[in-house]
Order: structure tokens, then C-alpha cells, then sequence
């Protein structure tokens, strides 16, 4: 057993067992950060903010919801919006902190594209982000089955359908998803069991990974600049501050992201009071009904540009672009052949990739939303055509960059 | 500056996706119907002054009108109880004691005299077909038919409560809660359930209730909704536009034309807001207090900020 001394303070009786001084130093005053980064870096902390909103909305709401098909849709919208107090509160951040986050994370991911911070051993933290947008959308999800709307009821028939695999005809595997041939009971039990506990802990495991894959490669900056962390930490610590490129993560970035976070939070519960219809479609305020299909089923905003990727084409092909949407991404490290890890602009014809992609996928998402007709759906169909080939080309358009 | 022109991007992108999946894919989606001001355009207006005491014997005599309808207001009790009267008419019979507040003249005149024309259920009531609508229409009692329904309007509204005494429960009660229940609010068909000290009394409430609904249900061709969430999964501009006309939207539906006055509609729209956005005061109150908190906060984090950078530029 290690040797303890009597302890001269409460500070000190904790750092003997905690060691609190070199957690302090390793995890905030000596974790670097390079001084020359945008308000952009910031998101990471405008997402761990948003998490903790949700994190704390939804045990508020887990106490007054109730699982069962009979009394889900009422538990919502009659004892959490009526009778509890500050119920009403608890559902619109949580519902509105539910869409907003994928805003942030789409913001977070193109960041990475455009700064190239996926490259040159950065590589786990773009595959542990990926894994992270993954388990959101599945959180997503499963939470939206949760008010048992009609929304929720046909979101859950159509996307579980899609597990039959189109000529594969896997009706048993949706079966076995599903816990009875349409979505009822099993559903609804089992969706809320991976909404509040198994998903949200993949969840924590994944942010713990995330910012683990942060540490040894350190935080990109602005210009892509290979920067000696060691060199420059000493510089900052022998009090050439100004002179250094590095920052300390807590208070320097700190300071900078709290601010971040204010404005962004001035502009979430404005959201939150006043503008939350976005995030709450209204269809899902009729109750479910296996008997009455809405006339138009749509995800929410953030799965659209998928759901456009499967939609325009047959049954297989449809299922196999969007199989093909939903992984791609995680290979961008690997299919990025350049040499280059700097901003898009400085990277020549990925510049135009990069735009291209970003207009293309809104594009998509709004053709996703409208209904799959006449000119919407032609639209639509070269918008998948173009998603598709931007990535077959991709691996070209960077080999073919020149080393700067 | 270069944050600036980035956040400047980044807005663009953001506002640009959010003007093509809402406003744009709405505008795409639903049908735009604007609102005529429940001014009923489509039918006559009316050309005489009524009188309420003639009204009154037109009414309780000739009109026959108090053969299905009671008039509490006016001291007359229902002949049947709900139930009875649904498997008698399809939908249990108005009391007219707040009609004359509640709808609108120009409606009622034209009820009167063509019920199945005011309500907008010509394609449902057809004579030539043998499908009258329940409803009998007046005929007149002899005299000047326009002045006689003039009398009678005249009567209903001397007796209905004054605008400002109209509650939103009257209003809601009146024009759309004996086809539409609000479990949010406790209301059936039936009227409101009352608490019960005996499981056998809430048992004979829920059979008269099952067989109200089930003579609804052959008279309209499905049970009309639950209203409870109906302001939020429809929205105000839906729900008035709808009661204006509901053809509008679902051209055949069975529903009626309810004829409401502007202020009626109103009414109504309140007492759904009141079931289905019980704290929207509250969200405006503490919303309000957010702001204004977190207009504080913004400039606590920039001098934050600003202290901590001073040294490191």
C-alpha cells in the first residue's frame, strides 16, 4: 500500500488519494489547444451542452412517462404537457434540443471535411465521431416512437420495413425487430428500453473515445499547421503567452467556448419558447392509428437527405444507395488519397467537392421532405445520382493533388 | 472578421435547409386556404328586422322548433335524453338557448329555411334521393316567410347570453360537443363525465355513452376525433378555416358547415387552446425571463472571455 500522510487540507487529503493537482494538469491547464481556431472548434463543447440538456430533460420525462400503447400518447401530451409542473418545459427542450443537435453535428462534421481533420492520424477521431452521429440517429429514433403519434407509428412501420431487405424478403427478420407483425406493445417496450438506457450508454462509451482519439493527435487548427505542442507548451509556460501557439484547454478555450455556448443557448431557447413547431411535427400530435395513413410520411429534418437517397430508386438499388449513404461516410479518411492535410480552400479540386457535397445534401433533405413527384422527384433522383458519384470520384479528384 | 464572414456561412446554409424543409415543403404540401371572416359570402343576407316577442310564439308555436330542440334558457327541458335523440336523429338535437349568440344570423336565417344547404351536406341530404336531413325545414306560418325567420333569430338572440358572457366552454359546447369529445377536458358527446361514487353509475354512463357514439358513428360514417390535440397537431389557422368550411379541405365530408359567428370561432379556438396548449401563458411568461437571463449570461462569457484572452494576443 502507498505511503499517506496526515493531511494539512481537504485539498490535500483528496490529492493523496485522488491525485486532483495532476488530473487538473492532464485533463485542463496543461491539455494544449492550438490558439488559432474559429468559433467552429467550438462545437464539440456546444454538443457535450446539448447532450447534458437532453441528458437532464429526459430523466425529468422518464419519470412521468409511461411505456404502454394505451396511456404513451396521453402520459405525453396530457400529464407531462398538462399536469406536471414545468412538464411542458422539460418536453419542448427536449424535443427541441432532440433536432438542434443534429444541426450541430452536421455544423461539427462539415468543419472536420473542410478543415481536413480527419487526416494524418486523426483518423479515429473522425470513425468515433461517425459511430457518435450513428448512435444519435438510432437515439433519434427510438425516441421519436416514444409519444406513440401517428408519425411515430408509421416512421416505425416504414423504417423497420426496410430490414425485409426489398427482394431479400427478410419479413421474419422484421418480425423479430418489430416483437409482433406490426409495430404494438413489443414495439413500443423495446424502443423505450434502447431510448433510455442501451443506446444512451453506447452514447457515454462513444463521447469517452471520442475525446480519448483527441488526445494524441491534438486539436487541427485553422490552417492546418503541423504545430509542436511540446515546444510551445513550454514557451506558454515560461510565460511567452502571447508568443506561444498553444492555449490551455481550461480556462483559455474554455473561456472561448462558454461564450460560444451563450450564444448559442440565447439562440436554443429562443427555439425552445417560441419557434419549437420545426422540431414537433404536428401530425404527431393525432395518436397513433394502424387504420389511417398520414398522407405524407416523412422523417424528421435530419434523416432526410438519407431517406432522398433511397426513395427515387427501385426497390434494391434503393436499398443499396442507401446502405451505401449510411457507411460512406466512415470511409472519408481512407478514400481522401491527398497528401494534404489543409483547409478545403487551399486543396483545389477537393474545394469543389466540398461545396458540391454540402449543396448536394441540402438538396437532398429538402427533396426528401416533398412529395415524390414530377419535378421534386427528378430533382431528387440526380441528387442521389450526384451523391453517389462525388464519392466514386473522390479518391481520384485527391490523388491527383498536388503535395503543398 | 473572418468569424463573422464564417458564421455568416453557416447561417446561410442553416437558413437556407430551414426555408426548404418548413415553410417551403408546407407551402408544397397543404392546400393555402384563406379565411373569409366567417362573413358565409355564399348565402343571403338578411333584408328584415326581426322581432323577438313574435319570435317567441314562432318558435314555441308554428316554427314547431321545440318539438326536437329544448331551449333551457327559455325554461324547456329535452324531450329525450341524448342517447334516444342520436338513435332518433343520428346526433342529438341542439339546445338553442345560446344558438342566437353563437351562430351567425345570416346562418341561422338560411338553416332555417334549408338546413341541408347552410350546413354544406346537399351531397349527403338529397330529397330527390329520399335522404331528407334530419332537420325539417320551415315552410313559414302564413305570413311573410323572411320576416317570420327575422322573428325567430330575433327571439334566439334576445334570449342567448351576451357576447361577453359567452364562455369558450359555451361556445365549444354549442357548436361542435355533441360530435366532437375532448377527453382532455373531460368532455363527451354526452356531456361532461361526471365523478361517480358508484362503478355502476360510471358503467350506465359508459353504455349511454357507447350508444350515443354508435348512432353518431352510422350518422356521420366514422366517429368524429377527439379534439383534445387538435391545436397542435392542426393548428389554429387549420381548425377556423376548416370550420368556415369544411369542404374546403375534405371536399364530401360529412362534417357540417357550423356557421359560427368570427367571435364564436374564437371562442372555440380558445377552448381547444385550453386543452391542448393549457400552459402557453406560462411558456410566454418564462420564456420572456429566459431571454432576458440569458442576454446576462452572453455578456458574463464575453468578459470572461475577454479577461482570459487579454494576455494570450
Amino acid at each position: 500500500m502507498a505511503h499517506f500522510e496526515k493531511a494539512t487540507s481537504v485539498h490535500d487529503w483528496l490529492n493523496q488519494r485522488l491525485a486532483i493537482d495532476t488530473v487538473r494538469r492532464v485533463m485542463a491547464t496543461e491539455y494544449w489547444i492550438p490558439k488559432n481556431i474559429n468559433f467552429l472548434w467550438a462545437m464539440g463543447m456546444v454538443l457535450a451542452v446539448t447532450f447534458g440538456l437532453l441528458l437532464v430533460s429526459g430523466i425529468f420525462l422518464l419519470m412521468y412517462y409511461q411505456p404502454n400503447v394505451a396511456t404513451a400518447f396521453d402520459s405525453v401530451n396530457y400529464t407531462i404537457m398538462r399536469e406536471v409542473e414545468f412538464g411542458w418545459l422539460w418536453r419542448h427542450v427536449h424535443g427541441v434540443a432532440a433536432s438542434v443537435v443534429f444541426l450541430i453535428i452536421y455544423i461539427h462534421m462539415f468543419t472536420g471535411i473542410y478543415y481536413g481533420s480527419y487526416k494524418k492520424g486523426r483518423e479515429m477521431i473522425w470513425i468515433s465521431g461517425m459511430l457518435l452521429f450513428v448512435a444519435f440517429s438510432a437515439e433519434a429514433f427510438s425516441g421519436y416512437m416514444l409519444p406513440w403519434g401517428q408519425m411515430s407509428y408509421w416512421a416505425g412501420m416504414v423504417i423497420t420495413n426496410l430490414f425485409a431487405g426489398g427482394s431479400l424478403h427478410a419479413d421474419g427478420l422484421v418480425e423479430w425487430i418489430r416483437g409482433d407483425y406490426v409495430p404494438a406493445q413489443a414495439f413500443l417496450t423495446r424502443f423505450f428500453m434502447l431510448h433510455v438506457l442501451l443506446i444512451p450508454l453506447a452514447i457515454l462509451g462513444l463521447i469517452g473515445l471520442h475525446f480519448a482519439a483527441l488526445r494524441i493527435p491534438h486539436v487541427n487548427n485553422q490552417d492546418g499547421e503541423e504545430i509542436d505542442f511540446d515546444a510551445e507548451a513550454k514557451k506558454y509556460l515560461a510565460g511567452d503567452k502571447a508568443g506561444s501557439k498553444v492555449i490551455r484547454f481550461a480556462n483559455d478555450f474554455m473561456a472561448k467556448d462558454m461564450m460560444v455556448v451563450a450564444f448559442y443557448l440565447f439562440f436554443f431557447f429562443y427555439l425552445v419558447f417560441f419557434h419549437y413547431d420545426f422540431a414537433m411535427d404536428p401530425v404527431n400530435f393525432d395518436p397513433a392509428d394502424g387504420l389511417k395513413t398520414p398522407a405524407h410520411i416523412y422523417p424528421e429534418w435530419y434523416f432526410l437527405w438519407s431517406y432522398e437517397i433511397l426513395r427515387p430508386f427501385p426497390t434494391d438499388p434503393g436499398l443499396i444507395a442507401f446502405a451505401f449513404a449510411q457507411v460512406i461516410f466512415f470511409l472519408l479518411p481512407f478514400l481522401d488519397r491527398s497528401p494534404n492535410a489543409v483547409p478545403a480552400n487551399r486543396r483545389g479540386l477537393f474545394k469543389i467537392w466540398f461545396w458540391v457535397m454540402l449543396v448536394d445534401m441540402i438538396v437532398l433533405t429538402a427533396m426528401g421532405k416533398l412529395p415524390p413527384e414530377g419535378i421534386f422527384s427528378t430533382i431528387g433522383l440526380y441528387a442521389a445520382i450526384t451523391f453517389i458519384a462525388l464519392w466514386v470520384v473522390l479518391p481520384f479528384i485527391t490523388k491527383l493533388e498536388r503535395k503543398l | 472578421m473572418k468569424e463573422l464572414f464564417i458564421l455568416g456561412v453557416v447561417t446561410t446554409f442553416t437558413l437556407i435547409t430551414y426555408y426548404l424543409v418548413e415553410p417551403f415543403a408546407h407551402h408544397q404540401m397543404h392546400k393555402h386556404v384563406e379565411s373569409e371572416g366567417f362573413a358565409y359570402k355564399d348565402l343571403p343576407a338578411l333584408t328584415k328586422k326581426g322581432d323577438a316577442t313574435r319570435g317567441k310564439d314562432l318558435v314555441m308555436g308554428a316554427g314547431a322548433c321545440t318539438g326536437c330542440h329544448a331551449i333551457k334558457a327559455a325554461g324547456i327541458e329535452p324531450s329525450m335524453d341524448p342517447a334516444t335523440a342520436a338513435a332518433s336523429y343520428g346526433v342529438n338535437p341542439p339546445d338553442l338557448s345560446n344558438a342566437g349568440a353563437v351562430y351567425s344570423p345570416k346562418f341561422l336565417n338560411d338553416l332555417i329555411k334549408n338546413p341541408a344547404h347552410a350546413l354544406m351536406v346537399e351531397h349527403k341530404f338529397d330529397p330527390a334521393k329520399g335522404k331528407m336531413h334530419p332537420m325539417a325545414q320551415f315552410y313559414g306560418a302564413g305570413g311573410d316567410m323572411d320576416q317570420e325567420v327575422a322573428d325567430m333569430i330575433a327571439y334566439l338572440q334576445s334570449i342567448a347570453p351576451k357576447a361577453e358572457e359567452l364562455t369558450p366552454k359555451m361556445a365549444f359546447e354549442t357548436a361542435c360537443g355533441r360530435c366532437h369529445a375532448v377527453h382532455y377536458e373531460n368532455w363527451t358527446q354526452i356531456g361532461e363525465k361526471p365523478k361517480f361514487k358508484k362503478k355502476q353509475d360510471e358503467l350506465a354512463f359508459e353504455i349511454n355513452l357507447a350508444n350515443y357514439q354508435d348512432s353518431l358513428k352510422a350518422y356521420m360514417g366514422k366517429l368524429p376525433p377527439d379534439l383534445s390535440m387538435y391545436i397542435r397537431s392542426r393548428g389554429e389557422h387549420y381548425i377556423s378555416t376548416f370550420v368556415e368550411n369544411p369542404q374546403n379541405y375534405l371536399k364530401g365530408t360529412a362534417m357540417p358547415r357550423v356557421g359560427v359567428t368570427a367571435e364564436s370561432a374564437e371562442k372555440v379556438i380558445e377552448y381547444l387552446e385550453d386543452a391542448g396548449d393549457a400552459k402557453r401563458h406560462e411558456r410566454a411568461e418564462v420564456g420572456m425571463n429566459v431571454m432576458i437571463y440569458m442576454i446576462f449570461f452572453i455578456i458574463a462569457a464575453v468578459l470572461w472571455k475577454k479577461e482570459v484572452w487579454r494576455d494570450l494576443h
